[in-house]
């Protein structure tokens, strides 16, 4: 199997979609022209032209909304934000219009759009920069969040969400753009809603989406190696809809659960993790259910402590063997 | 020629046959008739929240409506009733949206200020001031990129206009060249607010089109013929130019500013209202046009206004014995794929 890019996957994703489909197109800062801030864009606009790749001036409220508008007429806008951080400009177009028109409308009106773009810490360029506002955007009933941590998943879950029918938030990390994995020719989809076993064990379900699957990875493996524990690694991969089965069969099989997760502990995701573990898994629980999230407190810009800002292998190890 | 004049001369106006001109003063009196008594039945109780009334400018929405190709698109804010009865939306399915009723026309999801008809290029109803401005060069881009020779018409009041979105939009909508039609119904009060406290511009809104290198025009709201005059003008161009514009149109709203505005008469004067309603009600002066041109009679005229309100009242009587929505219906028309039963996760 080839083995490319995670920005690789998401631009042959674009690129096979707006093959297959007249009505897909890609809008945002630097997109075009400059093949786009991180290049995840790059080669398109040469390939397939200014009608469908749109470069926009650095006005996310009008563009978000140009999107909304033009989904709810049918076409399927891919909507590029240079940094998730700066969809707070835009926010109302994408809550309450992308993501309450079609309860509003008692569900005339459909709004087939993907807002994408990178939502992750770690990069040294302060709180600005560095939201993760994955929490936010499932808090609201009528848009969908996924967030891939490999380049299979990111391929599939694109190619998924662009063909969905509703508004979906697809937030990518910088950091993991330049990551390499195995990724089929041709187009596949990867079904919203679906967790996957990035790793089995018997011990301890370490539940994680987007960079913080990876930190639990090279956690999982010093546990195993220095400590003998057998730790399962579940990626949510989507958020909303969120795979309660796969996350509620892992903690019956292991007993134990930790949330690694970038997002900050507030009213996060791992928050949400633990209301449904807590209700639906209280009895198979051997240890309570604990966190290693984002310290809750605006991204530092020092690089140093912006790195033990997230969460670290070291952290989740530490945490982890504290449940035995 | 008075101006008047010359707007009836125009070819769009002279086109009307007396059925359209009837058309229109009965679309009128259908929106005042069918608000009056939604404001009745609120003021007992029988409506939640806000209700915006648009009486004062129904002119406006009759007008642009009546010039719609079948190929326009159009997009409002909250005051949102007269726009829906003039594409075509009915009485019976906007009051019992008003009442909370399953039979409103978003099954009493939306309300007041959320009514929606994309059957009829009606796409709301936006609750959020200037919000709906975005969506509405989103729709001017679908024609475009359609290749549809249509144009969406946006509307927003003077104060929408001060919104940080709405500058976002005219920019992208001059520089992509899209069939964009911008119509502010200038009511003169954004709430309590007036204009002369809110604009920094000082003769017309409208003129802000200037800093973003479009066109721009004024109308009076209260003359029919006018406002199709300099509508059909800019939305011609706006269809096969792919231009937008702005118009401003001079207009005025008769109630608060929702039917909770305690200070409806605090910041402007009772007189001030009156001389509105006496002197640039835009369906007394239509009536007078079409008794003068003696396309009707004043006794035509009080049948065409029997006629609403007891298309009003059957409304009132529809939407009162409809059912509350099931509350399972709470959960429908979030997600597309739920709703069509393809989703496996629920
Ligand atoms: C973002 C936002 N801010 C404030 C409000 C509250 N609000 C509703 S209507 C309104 C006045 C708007 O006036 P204008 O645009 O002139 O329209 P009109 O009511 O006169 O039709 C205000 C302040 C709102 N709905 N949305
Ligand atoms: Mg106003």
């Amino acid at each position: 199997m080839p083995i490319i890019s995670y920005k690789q996957a998401l631009n042959d994703a674009f690129a096979e979609e707006m093959t297959r489909d007249e009505s897909v197109f890609l809008i945002g800062e630097e997109v075009a022209e400059y093949n786009g801030a991180y290049k995840v864009t790059e080669g398109l606009w040469k390939r397939f032209g200014s009608k469908r790749v749109i470069d926009t001036p650095i006005s996310e409220a009008a563009f978000l909304g140009l999107g909304v508008g033009a989904a709810m007429m049918g076409l399927r806008p891919v909507v590029e934000l240079m940094f998730w951080s700066f969809a707070y400009v835009g926010f109302d177009q994408i809550i309450n219009n992308a993501g309450c028109v079609r309860y509003m409308s008692g569900g005339l009106i459909n709004v087939p759009m993907v807002i994408r773009g990178p939502a992750n810490g770690g990069t040294a360029v302060g709180a600005t920069h560095s939201h993760t506002p994955e929490n936010f955007l499932a808090n609201t009933p009528g848009l969908k969040v996924v967030s891939p941590s490999t380049p299979y998943d990111a391929k599939g879950l694109m190619i998924s969400s662009i063909r969905d029918n509703d508004t979906v938030c697809f937030m990518e990390s910088t950091l993991l753009y330049g990551n390499e994995g195995e990724v089929p020719e041709g187009s596949y989809t990867i079904p919203l809603g679906v967790a996957d076993i990035k790793r089995e064990g018997t011990d301890l379900s370490l539940i994680a989406h987007g960079p913080a699957v990876l930190t639990s990875l090279a956690a999982a493996e010093i546990l195993a190696a220095e400590h003998g524990i057998s730790v399962e690694v579940v990626d949510l991969r989507s958020i909303r809809p969120l795979d309660e089965e796969t996350i509620l069969n892992s903690v019956a099989k292991t007993h134990r659960a930790l949330l690694v997760d970038e997002n900050k502990p507030f009213c996060g995701v791992s928050a949400q993790i633990a209301a449904l573990i807590a209700e639906k898994a209280f009895d198979e629980l051997d240890a309570p259910v604990t966190r290693v999230t984002a310290l809750d407190a605006p991204a530092i810009y020092s690089f140093p402590l912006e790195k033990i800002q997230l969460p670290t292998a070291d952290r989740v190890v530490a945490k982890a063997l504290s449940l035995f | 020629m008075h101006e008047g004049e010359q707007a009836a001369q125009a070819s769009i106006n002279k086109a009307l046959i007396p059925e359209q001109k009837i058309a229109a003063l009965r679309d009128m009196l259908r929106i005042r008739r069918f608000e009056q008594l939604s404001l009745k039945f609120y003021q007992q109780g029988k409506m939640g929240g806000f209700l915006h009334l648009y009486i004062g400018q129904e002119s406006v929405a009759v007008a642009a409506a009546s010039l719609m190709s079948g190929q326009d698109e159009m997009i409002t804010a909250y005051r949102d009733h007269g726009h829906a009865l003039a594409v075509g939306m009915s009485m019976e399915e906007c009051m019992a949206e008003l009442f909370g009723k399953a039979t409103g026309c978003s099954k009493g999801k939306g309300g007041s200020m959320h009514f929606f008809a994309p059957d009829k290029h009606y796409w709301g109803g936006h609750g959020i001031v200037g919000g709906q401005v975005p969506l509405g060069l989103g729709l001017a881009f679908a024609l475009k990129y359609k290749n549809i020779p249509g144009c969406a018409l946006a509307f927003l009041g003077d104060g929408a206009i001060n919104q940080g979105p709405v500058s976002e939009s005219l920019n992208l909508a001059s520089l992509f060249d899209l069939p964009l039609v911008i119509i502010i119904e200038n009511n003169g009060y954004s709430m309590g607010t007036s204009l002369a406290r809110s604009s920094s511009i000082k003769n017309y809104l409208a003129e802000r089109a200037e800093g973003y290198n479009m066109a721009w025009d004024t109308a009076n709201g209260s003359d029919f013929y006018e406002l199709r005059a300099k509508l059909h003008h800019i939305m011609e161009r706006a269809r096969k130019e792919s231009k937008p514009c702005i118009l401003e149109v001079a207009t005025y709203r008769y109630y608060g500013h929702s039917v909770a505005d305690a200070n409806a008469k605090k910041y402007r004067t009772t007189e001030e209202i009156e001389a509105y309603k006496a002197n640039h009600d835009p369906i007394s002066l239509w009536q007078e046009q079409l008794l003068k041109e003696k396309i009707l009679t004043e006794a035509d005229i009080e049948k065409l206004d029997e006629a609403a309100k007891e298309e009003a009242a059957a409304s009132v009587a529809f939407a009162e014995a409809s059912p509350w929505p099931d509350p399972a219906s709470i959960f429908e028309d979030v997600y597309s794929q739920i709703d069509q039963g393809t989703h496996f996760f629920s």
